[in-house]
Order: C-alpha cells, then structure tokens, then sequence
C-alpha cells in the first residue's frame, strides 16, 4: 500500500509497504530516518519512542497504516531551524552536556519521552521523572545521568520560557 | 495482507462481516509485538484508531459507557475520580508510551489472564458491548472469558465499549510484579465497596485460566459487613474478619506454576493483597464518614 503522512513537519510517502510492518520500520527502512532505533520490537525498550499526532508512542507497535495521514516527530525533528541554522533543543543540549549519552543507543527515545515530558511538567520530581522514563531502557549509563540531564533540560527550559517572555514584556513597554 | 481502515462504527462492523479473519488492531501494543516476531499472519487488518465512535466516554442510564478505544492514559486523566480502581489499574500497566495506544478493547480483546482492566471490571460488575451487523449484546466481564485467551467473542463481532457504575465507594486494585513498571501480572486483586447495596465486589488477575471474581469471598464479608452493621457504623474490620476474607479470595484462585511465579506463591500473595486491600478500602470507607460529619 502506499502510504502518505507528515514527518518531522514535511509531507513523505512510500509505495509498496507491507500493511503489517511497523511505524519504525517505515521510519528507518524506508524513510531513512535512523534516529529512532530498534532495539526490541515489542515495546519494552522505548528506543524508538517517536510524537504520534503529539502523543508519544513505541514506534515497533504502531501498524505503518495506522500512522497515514498522521504527524510523526522523531528525534531528527526534536529542535529547531533547518540546515546549518540548526539547534538542538535544551534537552538534546543537556544530554551532551551532562554526560547522560554512552553508546546512544537508547539516546532518542530518551529524548522524545524526556521533551513530552517536560512539555507537561516543567519541573518534575524525581520520582516523576522515573515513572515518565520507565518505559525507555539504558543498558550503559545507569541512569544517574540521565536524571542529571532530565533535571537540568527541566531548568534550562524554564530559563528559555522566562527570558523569552521577558523579552516579550521588555519588547511592550 | 489487506489493511481495512473504516471511519464509522457501521463500518467496521461491516468490514468485520465481510472478513471475519481481519484481526482488528487498537493501539497495537499486543497485535504488533505478534506480527513484528512472526507469531502471526493473519490475511487481514482492520485498523480500529479511526472510528470516532470507539473514542468516547459517555455516560448512558446513570452507566460510564467507556469506548473500546479510549487508551489507559485517557482513563487515568478523565476517569479517576468515578471509576478510581480502574485507573489505579491502567496507571500499572506497562509504560507511558504504552499507556498512549493500550486500550480497554484490547486488553478484553487479548483475554490474558493477566490483563489488568479484567480485575477493576470484575469488581465493579463491568458489562462488554459486543456488536456485529447482526445486533448489540451485552455481557457481564465475569462471562466474557472463556478460557486463557479466549472469550465469547463471535468472528464477526467487535468490541463497542464497556458499560460500568461510577464508584460508590472506595475501590482498591494492587499488583504485585517484579519491579514497579513495565511488568505483567504475577498476581492482581481489585477491590470494590459498594455501601448503598451493601456488597464487595473483587477481582483476581494471574491466578486462574481467567480473569474471575472470589464469589464466596465476596458472599461472605458482604454478610458479615451487613450482620454486624458495620458498613453503617464504621468500626474498624475485627482482625478474623479480614483474614478470612484473604482465606476465601485464596480459595478462588486455581493458580499454575509458570515463569514468573509459583502457584503456591501466587495463592499466598493473592491473600495478602486481599488482606491488604480490604484494609485500605475500609480505611477510606471509615474516613469518608469523618470528613462528612
Ligand atoms: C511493553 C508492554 C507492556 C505491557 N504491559 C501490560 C500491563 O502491565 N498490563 C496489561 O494488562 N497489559 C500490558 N500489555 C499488553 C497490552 O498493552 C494490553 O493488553 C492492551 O490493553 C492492549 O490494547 P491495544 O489497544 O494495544 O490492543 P491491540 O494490540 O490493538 O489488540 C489486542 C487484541 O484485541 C483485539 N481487539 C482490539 N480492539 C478490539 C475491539 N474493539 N473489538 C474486538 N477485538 C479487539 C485485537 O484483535 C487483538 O487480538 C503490555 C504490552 C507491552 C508491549
Ligand atoms: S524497539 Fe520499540 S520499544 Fe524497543
Ligand atoms: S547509552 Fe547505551 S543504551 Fe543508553
């Protein structure tokens, strides 16, 4: 079947896909997008966490069908400008620079469920930050430094929202 | 394998007659882990996220009607407060991720014996609507298994929605796995207080081919709550009380020993969670009166 849906904000397609095959595969497969990465393919990894329709999801469990029509946001698609004007966002940002990334692998599900979660939560407590992770496995890091990375995303974001509206009052008077 | 995608309810009820082998798929976390190890080919999918209808949560005949499709996140933020041990329930299951596509369609769908919607549902005396192009029926949670996986469910029929009383009183559901997320049922309970009729409701997950209630257990201190005036008086539960109840939802259960646990340690902890959950729901029970007075 041919399938039509928006990734990272861009129109794509791909012909021939099997209906059965998974979100994850078209993603990588057919897309080449390999940011979200495959682990485990039955959801207990979390390392191909991607923002269906806004929602974060295990990639591997959605039907490629399911996701036509949808918006996707991988991990490519987490931050903002284009090309060379790209920036990471502050939690891409936070974990590079806390040292919460070894292999990588578990990396962009890290980051997709640490934005969504931040996105609802500016500042969550520890025990929020466990119960939002625990559905993406690291087998390298032993999470200290995650948490370490999730707490400081959670202040620098906090710092964007404060100076951006400042300036916005600053730019009003 | 063809993809059938409705966007009405009549649709996919005739989708589903015209190709009884379609397999339905909702938020796919059980389907696809099947079809992504090969466990499975069926000739067809009848992708379920695209009918309004299962979406909705409304309430008919004083009944939550709770949509086949709405995902345990939804029950945790809109459902908590009138049915709170189904969304202590759908807070265990799996992980967020999982709990953004999981639904309460799929979990009956699935009919694991370790489905954590079954025992909530069970407690509160839950009915499934099922429906085909041939007509709506309505049955009770507890006659909805038949056996490990398997449920009444007829080739031609899907799931509409599950129709379940808001609480009238404390409701209780505990798990025990081996660690605090992402973990199947080694054994679950659910516990519902239902003062205005004077009856318990329960639930046991893990301990049986099927999801079922501890109907002696639920007999029992039903009675004895009613004979000794307690659900009016509020006293504290005697200390024989209690553990006769544990001793009676035990006796429920015919556990088997697998992977994840024992059938004697099943048994045990499905006591002790009974023990305990009776505990907490009295306790809450007993705590409703003090703030009213
Ligand atoms: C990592 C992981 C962790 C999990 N943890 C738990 C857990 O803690 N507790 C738990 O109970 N489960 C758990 N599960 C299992 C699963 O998430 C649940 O069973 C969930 O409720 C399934 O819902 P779904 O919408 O994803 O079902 P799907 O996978 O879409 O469907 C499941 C079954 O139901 C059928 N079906 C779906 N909708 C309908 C309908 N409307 N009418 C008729 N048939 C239908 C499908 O054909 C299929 O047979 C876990 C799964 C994963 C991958
Ligand atoms: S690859 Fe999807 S959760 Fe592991
Ligand atoms: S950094 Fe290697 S799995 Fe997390």
């Amino acid at each position: 079947m041919r399938i039509e849906l928006t990734v990272n904000g861009t129109s794509r397609d791909a012909d021939d896909v099997w209906p059965g095959e998974s979100l994850l595969y078209l993603l990588r497969e057919r897309l080449g997008l390999p940011g979200s990465k495959n682990a485990c393919e039955q959801g207990e990894c979390g390392s191909c966490t991607v923002y269906l329709d806004g929602t974060p999801v295990c990639s591997c469990l959605v039907a490629a069908g399911q996701a036509a029509g949808r918006e996707v946001t991988t991990v490519e698609g987490i931050g903002s400008g284009a090309g060379e004007d790209r920036e990471l966002d502050p939690v891409q940002r936070a974990f590079v620079e806390n040292g919460a990334v070894q292999c990588g692998f578990c990396t962009p599900g890290l980051i997709v469920s640490t934005h969504d979660l931040l996105e609802r939560n500016p500042r969550p407590t520890d025990p929020e930050i466990r119960e939002a992770l625990a559905g993406n496995l690291c087998r390298c890091t032993g999470y200290e430094k995650i948490l370490d990375a999730v707490r400081s995303a959670g202040e620098a974001r906090l710092d964007t929202v404060r100076s951006t509206s400042a300036e916005r009052t600053g730019g009003s008077r | 394998m063809d993809f059938h995608v409705p966007t009405s309810w009549d649709q996919a009820l005739a989708v589903k007659a015209g190709h009884p082998d379609a397999v339905p798929v909702a938020g796919g976390t059980d389907v696809m882990v099947e079809l992504n190890f090969d466990r499975r080919r069926p000739p067809a999918l009848l992708d379920l996220t695209r009918v309004p209808e299962l979406a909705a949560v409304d309430r008919v005949d004083g009944r939550i009607r709770l949509g086949a499709g709405v995902p345990y996140t939804r029950m945790i933020t809109e459902l908590g407060a009138e049915l709170p041990g189904l969304a202590m329930a759908a807070r265990t299951v799996g992980s967020p991720q999982i709990r953004n596509r999981g639904t309460a369609g799929g979990n009956l769908g699935s009919a694991s014996p370790a489905g954590d919607c079954h025992p909530p549902l069970l407690a509160s005396g839950a009915e499934v609507e099922i429906a085909s192009v041939r007509g709506v029926r309505r049955v009770p949670v507890a006659e909805f298994f038949t056996g490990p996986k398997r449920s009444v469910l007829e080739p031609d029929e899907l799931i509409a929605a599950v129709h379940v009383a808001p609480a009238t009183g404390p409701q209780q559901f505990a798990k025990i796995g081996p660690r605090n997320a992402m973990v199947i049922a080694v054994t679950a309970f659910a516990l519902a207080l239902h003062p205005e009729r004077g009856r318990v409701g329960t639930g046991i997950g893990s301990a049986a081919p099927t999801p079922r209630r501890a109907l002696d257990a639920e007999d029992f201190l039903s009675g004895e709550l009613s004979a000794a005036g307690l659900w009016e008086s509020r006293a504290p539960l005697p200390e024989s009380l209690v553990t006769e109840f544990g001793n009676r939802v035990r006796a429920a259960a015919s556990p088997i020993d697998d992977v994840r646990g024992s059938a004697d340690y099943r048994r045990h902890v499905l006591a002790v969670l009974a023990r305990r959950t009776l505990t907490w729901a009295w306790e809450a029970h007993r705590s409703t009166e003090k703030r009213a007075a």
